[in-house]
C-alpha cells in the first residue's frame, strides 16, 4: 500500500492556513486501485465509483440502452424486487446513485458506520447482480419516454440536441444518450444486460472512498462490491473531430425568452497549455460575477441573468461552450456583445489586473471544495478519471501560479476563434436567422 | 451586552448506538442594538460561511411593489458610500472566497464562503451596505431588466412554474404568499429607485437581521469582531412589528385549468392549506413532515406509489411535498403525473381514493420506522455541510422559531407517533381548504 500525506495549503495574503487531507492511494486485495480519507469525525462513509465508457458504448440500434439500464439497477436484484430492495435500503438509510453520462457511469453511495456491512452487500446486490424484471423495465421505459416528451419541449434540451447533432454527426457525442422514442420502445431485456455487461465492469474503474473507515478495511469492502465484476470491456469510439462551422442555427419555438448554446472546438485535459486555457476562460466567462462577458451582458447592459462559458475536455472531443438567455427581443444584442468580447479576448488579450485576480480566486477557492466527505469523494474519482495522481491535490495551485500574462494572451490568440463560433438558438429571436454570423457591428 | 448561553447541538440522540457524534457547539448572543448572532464551530476545515439574515422577504411587501424585496437583493451589490459597485464580489473573489444571496417569503439573506482569517473582511463589507448603499437611477435601469430576464428564464420560460404561481394565487386570497417572490410581471417593470430605498431604509437595519457564522473560529472572536463592525449601527426606532394579512376561513374547494402548449405532460396536482413550525409548538408540523415522506417521499415504497404505480397502472409519477419552514400557515402538495391512457379525472379519483383508504387502512408500522430512521440518519448526514447546518440556524430565526426550536425539532421528530400522524392527516385533508389544479397543454383534449 502507498501512502501519501498531502496537506493542502491555502495562502492568502501571505496568511497560511492548513487543511489536511490524507489520500491513502491503495490496491486491494483483489486488485482494485483505489483511494481512500480515513475521516473519523462523522460516522459514516461515502463511496464515488465511476466506469469509463457510458453512454458512448450503447450498441448499434440500441441507442438509451446504458441509461434505461443504469436507471434500473436501484429497481431489483438478487433475490428482490423493486420494493423488496428499496423497503431495505429505507430501513439502512442508506442512499445509492446510479448515472449513466456519455462518458462513464457513476455509482455514488452514503452509509452509516452502525449497519455499513449490510449496506455494502445491498449495494453489491444491485451492481453485480441486477434482474431487470419486465414490470420494473416497463415502468422505468415509461418514465424516460416521459422524459424525452419533456425533452422536446424544454429549450435549452432543445438547444443541446440541434446543436450536438450537428457538430457530431456518426457519433455518439450527436445524439442524446437518453435514445428516442423508436429505441428506448424497442430495447429488450438482453438489450440491457449487454449493456451492464459492457459498461458496467473493473476495466476502466475508478474508486474513492472518505469517512469513519480505515484504509483496510475499506480495500475489504471494496472487494465486496466490485470484486465479482468482469475485468474486461468493449473498446472505447475513436475521437471525433468538432465538425459545425461558425454561424447560427435558430429553432423556432414559441417561448418568450431565446436560450443559445455556442461554441466551438476546444483543448484537450492534458495539453501543456490547458491551465493557461483554464484561467483565460476564468477571465472570460466561468468567473461568475467578475467574468467579462457578465459584466459587459449583465451588469452593464441588463441583458441577461446569466452567461457563461466552459472548457468541455470530453474524452473524445473538445469544445470551449457558452449559455446565454434573453428575451426574444433583446437575444441578437447579447449574441453580438458575446462575440466582440470574444474578439476583444482574443485581439488584446487580458490585463495584468486580471490575471493577477483569477490566480488568487482559483488558488484560495481551490481548498474550499474540500468541505465533506462527499465532495472530497467526488473530486478524487474525477482526478483518477483523468489521469492524475494524488499530489495534484498539492500541485494544482502551482501550476496555476505558474500561468504567465503571455501563456493566457498566446493561448486566448488561438484557443478563442471569434468566426467560428456557432450559435444555436432555441425560440423566437428577433433579427436573427439560420446562415453565416452576420457582420459584426460595434456596440 | 453579551448574553452569552452555550448550547451544544442535540445532535447526540437517546438511543443512537455507540458512535459518539462530535457534536457542534452553538453559541448564541444579542449585540446592544437587537442584531442576534449565532456561531456554529466546526473546526474541521480552516473555512467560514458568514451570513446575515433579514426579517424581511417578499411577503412584507408593500402593496403594488410585488418583486422589490429581490430586487434590494440585486442591488446591495451596487455600490456604498466605500465600494463601487461591483467590488463587494470582486472582494470576495480577491480573497479565494464565493458568495451570493437569495430571498424568500419571509426572508433575504447574503452570505460568504470564505478562508476563516477573512472573516473581519467579510464582516466589514457586510456592515457597510447594510447602512450606506448609495443607489442610483442607472443602477435602477439596468438592474431591472436583469430581474425581468431572471423571471423569463424561471418563470416565464417554464409552464409549470406559471402554473405553480397560479395555484399559489388561488390557495392565498389575502396573504402576500399567493404573490411570487420574484414578483408580477407587470410591477417588477415599474419598480423604482423610491421603492427599493424606502424598502432599503425600513428594513435593512441590525434589530431586524441575524448574524450567522459557521466554521472555524471561536466565539469570543466572532462576537468581537460583531460588537466593532454590526454593534455600531444604530437601530432602527422606527421598523414596524411584523404584522401580515391573514388568510380569511377558506368555505370552498377552489379548482383551475391551466393551459399552456409547451407542457409536455399533463398532471393534476392539489394544495391544502397546512400548519408550519411554530416556536414551542412543532409537533404538528413534524406529524406532517412524516404524512409527506408516508404518502409521496419514495417512488417505490410510499403509499401514493404503491397505490397509483404498483397495485394499479394509474400514475407514472405521484409525489407529495410539504414545506415545514414558514412564517405563516404553509402548504402540503400532492401530486399525480398519469400514465399513458390514463384521463386526469380518473388519476385525481384514484389519488383521492387512495387517501379515503389510507384513513381508513392507518399507517404500516415497518414503512413509519424506515422513515423515523433515515430522519435519524438525516442528522448524521448532515453534519457534513457546515452550509446547511448554518441555513437552519437563519431560516428558523427569521421564521418566528428560537435556537431551542431548532434543537429540539430533531427529538420531536423522533418522537411522532402513527396517531399523531393520523390526526394530523384527518384535519389536513380538507377539500374545503385545497385547490385542486389540473395542468394541461391543451384544455380542448379534455372533454375529448
Amino acid at each position: 500500500m502507498i501512502r501519501l500525506t498531502l496537506s493542502l495549503i491555502l495562502v492568502v495574503w501571505g496568511v497560511v492556513a492548513r487543511a489536511e487531507v490524507d489520500i491513502q492511494e491503495i490496491t486491494t486485495p483483489g486488485g482494485i486501485e483505489a483511494w481512500v480519507v480515513e475521516e473519523r469525525s462523522i460516522p459514516f462513509v461515502a463511496v464515488e465509483i465511476r466506469m469509463e465508457g457510458g453512454g458512448s458504448l450503447d450498441r448499434e440500434g440500441k441507442r438509451g440502452a446504458v441509461n434505461l439500464m443504469m436507471a434500473l439497477l436501484e429497481e431489483g436484484s438478487g433475490d428482490m424486487d423493486a420494493r423488496a430492495f428499496q423497503e431495505a435500503r429505507e430501513g439502512l438509510a442508506a442512499s445509492f446513485g446510479f448515472d449513466a453520462y456519455d462518458d462513464s457511469v457513476s455509482i455514488s453511495a452514503k452509509f452509516l458506520t452502525e449497519n455499513r456491512d449490510e449496506a455494502v452487500a445491498l449495494l453489491r446486490q444491485a451492481i453485480v447482480d441486477p434482474r431487470f424484471d419486465a414490470d420494473a423495465v416497463e415502468r422505468v421505459r415509461a418514465q424516460v419516454l416521459s422524459g424525452l416528451a419533456s425533452d422536446a419541449k424544454n429549450p435549452n434540451q432543445l438547444a443541446s440536441d440541434s446543436f450536438y447533432a450537428a457538430a457530431f454527426p456518426d457519433h455518439p457525442y450527436g445524439s442524446d444518450m437518453s435514445g428516442t422514442a423508436e429505441s428506448v420502445a424497442a430495447l429488450t431485456a438482453e438489450d440491457l444486460f449487454d449493456a451492464h455487461r459492457d459498461t458496467v465492469n473493473r476495466a476502466r474503474l475508478h474508486v474513492s472512498v472518505v469517512g469513519d473507515i480505515s484504509a483496510d478495511e475499506a480495500g475489504v469492502m471494496i472487494d465486496t462490491l466490485l470484486g465479482d465484476l468482469p475485468t474486461d470491456a468493449p473498446p472505447l469510439p475513436s475521437d471525433v473531430a468538432f465538425g459545425l462551422p461558425g454561424g447560427v442555427t435558430v429553432v423556432d419555438f414559441a417561448t418568450p425568452q431565446s436560450v443559445a448554446l455556442f461554441g466551438h472546438e476546444g483543448m484537450k485535459r492534458d495539453d501543456p497549455d490547458f491551465f493557461a486555457a483554464y484561467v483565460m476562460n476564468h477571465i472570460l466567462g466561468a468567473g461568475g460575477f467578475e467574468s467579462r462577458l457578465m459584466t459587459e451582458v449583465r451588469e452593464k447592459r441588463g441583458l441577461t441573468y446569466g452567461v457563461a462559458t466552459y472548457l468541455v475536455p470530453r474524452d473524445l472531443a473538445e469544445m470551449v461552450l457558452g449559455r446565454v438567455a434573453s428575451a426574444n427581443d433583446r437575444i441578437g444584442e447579447a449574441i453580438a456583445v458575446i462575440r466582440s468580447e470574444w474578439a476583444r479576448i482574443a485581439t488584446e488579450g487580458v490585463t495584468p489586473e486580471e490575471l493577477d485576480a483569477a490566480k488568487t480566486y482559483l488558488t484560495g477557492e481551490y481548498p474550499l471544495r474540500f468541505d465533506g466527505n462527499g465532495p472530497i469523494a467526488d473530486i478524487m474519482v474525477g482526478m483518477q478519471q483523468v489521469g492524475l495522481s494524488p499530489d495534484y491535490v498539492l500541485n494544482r495551485n502551482d501550476f496555476i501560479e505558474a500561468v504567465t500574462l503571455e501563456d493566457v494572451n498566446r493561448v486566448a490568440a488561438y484557443l478563442l476563434r471569434p468566426d467560428a463560433l456557432h450559435f444555436t438558438v432555441v425560440g423566437q429571436p428577433e433579427g436573427l436567422e439560420s446562415g453565416p454570423l452576420p457582420p459584426l457591428v460595434a456596440n | 451586552m453579551m448574553r452569552s448561553i452555550v448550547l451544544t447541538a442535540v445532535l447526540a440522540m437517546a438511543g443512537w448506538s455507540a458512535n459518539p457524534l462530535q457534536a457542534q457547539e452553538v453559541t448564541t448572543f444579542t449585540l446592544d442594538n437587537g442584531m442576534d448572532v449565532v456561531v456554529i464551530e466546526d473546526h474541521r476545515a480552516p473555512v467560514v460561511v458568514h451570513m446575515v439574515w433579514y426579517r424581511i422577504g417578499s411577503a412584507d411587501e408593500p402593496v403594488g411593489a410585488s418583486g422589490v424585496a429581490h430586487f434590494l437583493e440585486h442591488l446591495l451589490f451596487k455600490a456604498t458610500d466605500t465600494l463601487e459597485s461591483g467590488e463587494f464580489s470582486a472582494t470576495v473573489a480577491a480573497n479565494g472566497g464565493t458568495d451570493n444571496a437569495f430571498t424568500s417569503y419571509d426572508y433575504t439573506a447574503y452570505f460568504q464562503r470564505v478562508a476563516a482569517d477573512r472573516l473581519p473582511l467579510m464582516m466589514q463589507m457586510e456592515s457597510d451596505r447594510m447602512n450606506n448603499l448609495r443607489l442610483t437611477e442607472a443602477d435602477i435601469e439596468t438592474e431591472r431588466q436583469v430581474i425581468l430576464e431572471e423571471r423569463n428564464q424561471r418563470t416565464e420560460n417554464r409552464p409549470g412554474a406559471l402554473a405553480r404561481e397560479q395555484i399559489r394565487a388561488a390557495q392565498y386570497l389575502n396573504h402576500r404568499y399567493g404573490v411570487p417572490i420574484i414578483g408580477w410581471k407587470h410591477e417588477m417593470e415599474d419598480l423604482s429607485l423610491e421603492d427599493a430605498v424606502d424598502f432599503y431604509d425600513l428594513y435593512y437595519s441590525p434589530n431586524n437581521a441575524i448574524l450567522v457564522v459557521a466554521g472555524d473560529v471561536q466565539p469570543d472572536e466572532v462576537f468581537t469582531l460583531a460588537e466593532q463592525y454590526y454593534g455600531v449601527i444604530p437601530a432602527e426606532p422606527e421598523l414596524p412589528e411584523r404584522l401580515r394579512p391573514e388568510e380569511p376561513p377558506q368555505r370552498a374547494a377552489r379548482r383551475l385549468v391551466f393551459e399552456d402548449p409547451r407542457v409536455s405532460q399533463d398532471y393534476v396536482t392539489r394544495s391544502y392549506l397546512a400548519p408550519e413550525r411554530d416556536s414551542g409548538a412543532q409537533e404538528t408540523a413534524a406529524a406532517l413532515v412524516y404524512l409527506s415522506e408516508i404518502l409521496g417521499g419514495s417512488s417505490f415504497t410510499s403509499v401514493l406509489s404503491v397505490k397509483l404505480t404498483f397495485d394499479s397502472e394509474i400514475a407514472l409519477f405521484s409525489g407529495a411535498g410539504y414545506d415545514a419552514d414558514s412564517l405563516d400557515d404553509t402548504t402540503f402538495l400532492l401530486s399525480v403525473v398519469p400514465a399513458e391512457g390514463v384521463s386526469l379525472q380518473q388519476a385525481e379519483d384514484a389519488m383521492d381514493a387512495a387517501l379515503a383508504e389510507f384513513l381508513e387502512e392507518g399507517i404500516d408500522p415497518a414503512q413509519l420506522e424506515r422513515i423515523r430512521t433515515q430522519l435519524r440518519a438525516s442528522e448524521v448526514y448532515a453534519l457534513d455541510s457546515i452550509d446547511g447546518i448554518a441555513r437552519r440556524y437563519g431560516s428558523a430565526l427569521t421564521q418566528g422559531l428560537t435556537v431551542q426550536d431548532v434543537q429540539d425539532w430533531p427529538d420531536i421528530l423522533q418522537a411522532v407517533t402513527a396517531d399523531d400522524i393520523m390526526t394530523a392527516a384527518r384535519d389536513l385533508f380538507d377539500l374545503d381548504q385545497s385547490v385542486t389544479a389540473w395542468v394541461v397543454s391543451d384544455r380542448q383534449e379534455l372533454t375529448q
